[in-house]
């Protein structure tokens, strides 16, 4: 069950400690959780471990966090559009954990759904299998991959009630369902509160999200913005 | 003369078949969906949580929430449907996707891939890309037959960090197209050459062996 803030610095309040580990939806620039990414860099909060698929852009989403060096370790599988982030790895001031797309988010799955590891063949012969435990199963060479659980779940949902029951909205969705089951404490920003939700439409059950929060003036940046042209008459 | 982006674009889109759920790499391989033939009816995957990507918008209809895999602004199609990128990539390691093409820095002989890395140089990671290889039907590899220093790309053994071992089906460069029958040890085949193209040039433009 939710309980509804004023603003994401109230939210959370009592929830940041130096050290931790959040992870936070979102996929490139689309759906993360950007009032509450805010809140976090405005906390002044470090050696932070973040899970996350992207690592923003320089000035905009978990790129703030980077500059600012809130960072310690970031648990990604894509990075490339980030100089800063770039930059801090080459240099040895960041640590980096790749993980391929699909085996980090399962791994942010199976971590909220109690599933300490499961075994995948996703990236086995390559650089990312190295050192893990392999097993075969019926003639397949498989690699163990452990589930994540974070101190603190970030997410964004386009709409929510005051129970907590959260909906996304197109491809803003990605990670946030998956990332808002992987925190001991989960607080969702939502575009919009409604009075009630198609109960079959509901993509987060309330009883993952702790503390929840209406945004206002939503920045969602756009990354490639790409158009075509409307045929002539 | 060596095929254009566009040309082998349209060479690849002839591997799509009716019915087929395809997911397509970023680069090149975007280019694909302009070249599916009339009544071939394929279903776009985009592994960031969407089933039915439609074309990119027109100006001013661009809707920040509604991106694909390359953060491009797209659209939704009567068939669309959304979904976590749990559920994404299940459908992927799972098995139900048809047919991945994707983009390479090296593509080996015994069909190991790689694209994701150079490394102490270039460090952006693998996105979907392990996921797609070891979870599609069939993978496509679109790239250029030589990197930009005349250095191969189709070689014997790849020396950059791999995306996939013996994961490759198809190989389509802007020189020619290469097919193995199977995973299980087949060599790659020359299955078409540019217009132009000798087999003694892409030879010697080639690492790799290849039966022709």
């Amino acid at each position: 069950m939710a309980r509804i803030y004023d603003d994401a610095a109230a939210a959370l309040d009592g929830l940041l400690f130096d050290g931790m580990t959040i992870v936070a939806g979102g996929f490139g620039l689309c759906g993360i959780p950007e009032k509450l990414i805010a809140a976090v860099h405005a906390s002044g909060v470090k050696d932070l471990t973040v899970v996350s698929n992207n690592a923003g852009v320089d000035d905009f989403g978990l790129g703030v966090l980077l500059r600012s060096r809130q960072v310690k370790k970031m648990i990604s599988s894509y990075v490339g559009e980030n100089k800063e982030f770039e930059r801090q790895f080459l240099s040895g001031e960041l640590e980096l954990e790749f993980a391929p797309q699909g085996t980090l988010a399962e791994r942010i799955r199976a971590g909220g759904a109690g599933i300490p590891g499961f075994y995948t063949k996703t990236g086995v012969g390559t650089t990312l299998a190295e050192g893990k435990e392999h097993k075969d199963f019926d003639g397949e060479t498989y690699v163990l991959e452990r589930g994540i659980v974070a101190d603190l779940a970030l997410v964004h949902a386009w709409r929510g009630d005051r129970f907590g029951n959260l909906v996304y909205r197109k491809t803003a969705r990605n990670f946030n369902p998956n990332a808002a089951t992987a925190g001991k404490v989960t607080v969702a920003e939502v575009e919009e509160l409604v009075d009630r939700l198609d109960p079959d439409s509901v993509h987060t059950p309330s009883v993952y999200v702790r503390r929840l929060i209406v945004g206002h003036d939503f920045e969602k940046r756009i990354e490639q913005r790409t158009v075509r042209q409307r045929e002539s008459a | 003369m060596p095929w254009s982006r566009d040309e082998m674009a349209a060479r690849a889109a002839h591997e799509l078949k009716d019915g087929f759920y395809v997911n397509l790499g970023i680069g090149i391989p975007t280019l694909v969906s302009n070249h599916i033939a009339p009544g071939i009816d394929v279903t776009l995957q985009s592994e960031n949580g969407m089933l039915g990507m439609g074309p990119f918008p027109y100006a001013g209809e661009e809707d920040p929430d509604l991106i694909n895999a390359g953060k491009q602004t797209v659209t939704e199609l009567d068939r669309t449907c959304y979904f976590s990128s749990a559920d994404s990539f299940a459908m992927i390691r799972g098995g139900k996707m048809d047919l991945s093409i994707l983009g390479a820095m090296e593509v080996a002989e015994n069909g190991d891939l790689a694209n994701w890395m150079i490394p102490g140089k270039m460090i952006k990671g693998p996105g979907g890309a392990m996921d797609l290889v070891a979870g599609a039907k069939r993978i496509v590899v679109l790239a250029d037959h030589n990197d930009k220093k005349g250095g191969h790309k189709f070689v014997k053994a790849c020396t950059l960090p791999l995306t996939g071992a013996n994961v490759v089906d198809v190989l389509i460069t802007d020189l020619a197209v290469f097919e193995r029958p199977d995973r299980s040890g087949s060599p790659f085949r020359l299955v078409e050459m540019a217009a132009g193209v000798t087999l003694d040039e892409l030879r010697a433009r080639t690492g790799a062996a290849f039966t022709a």
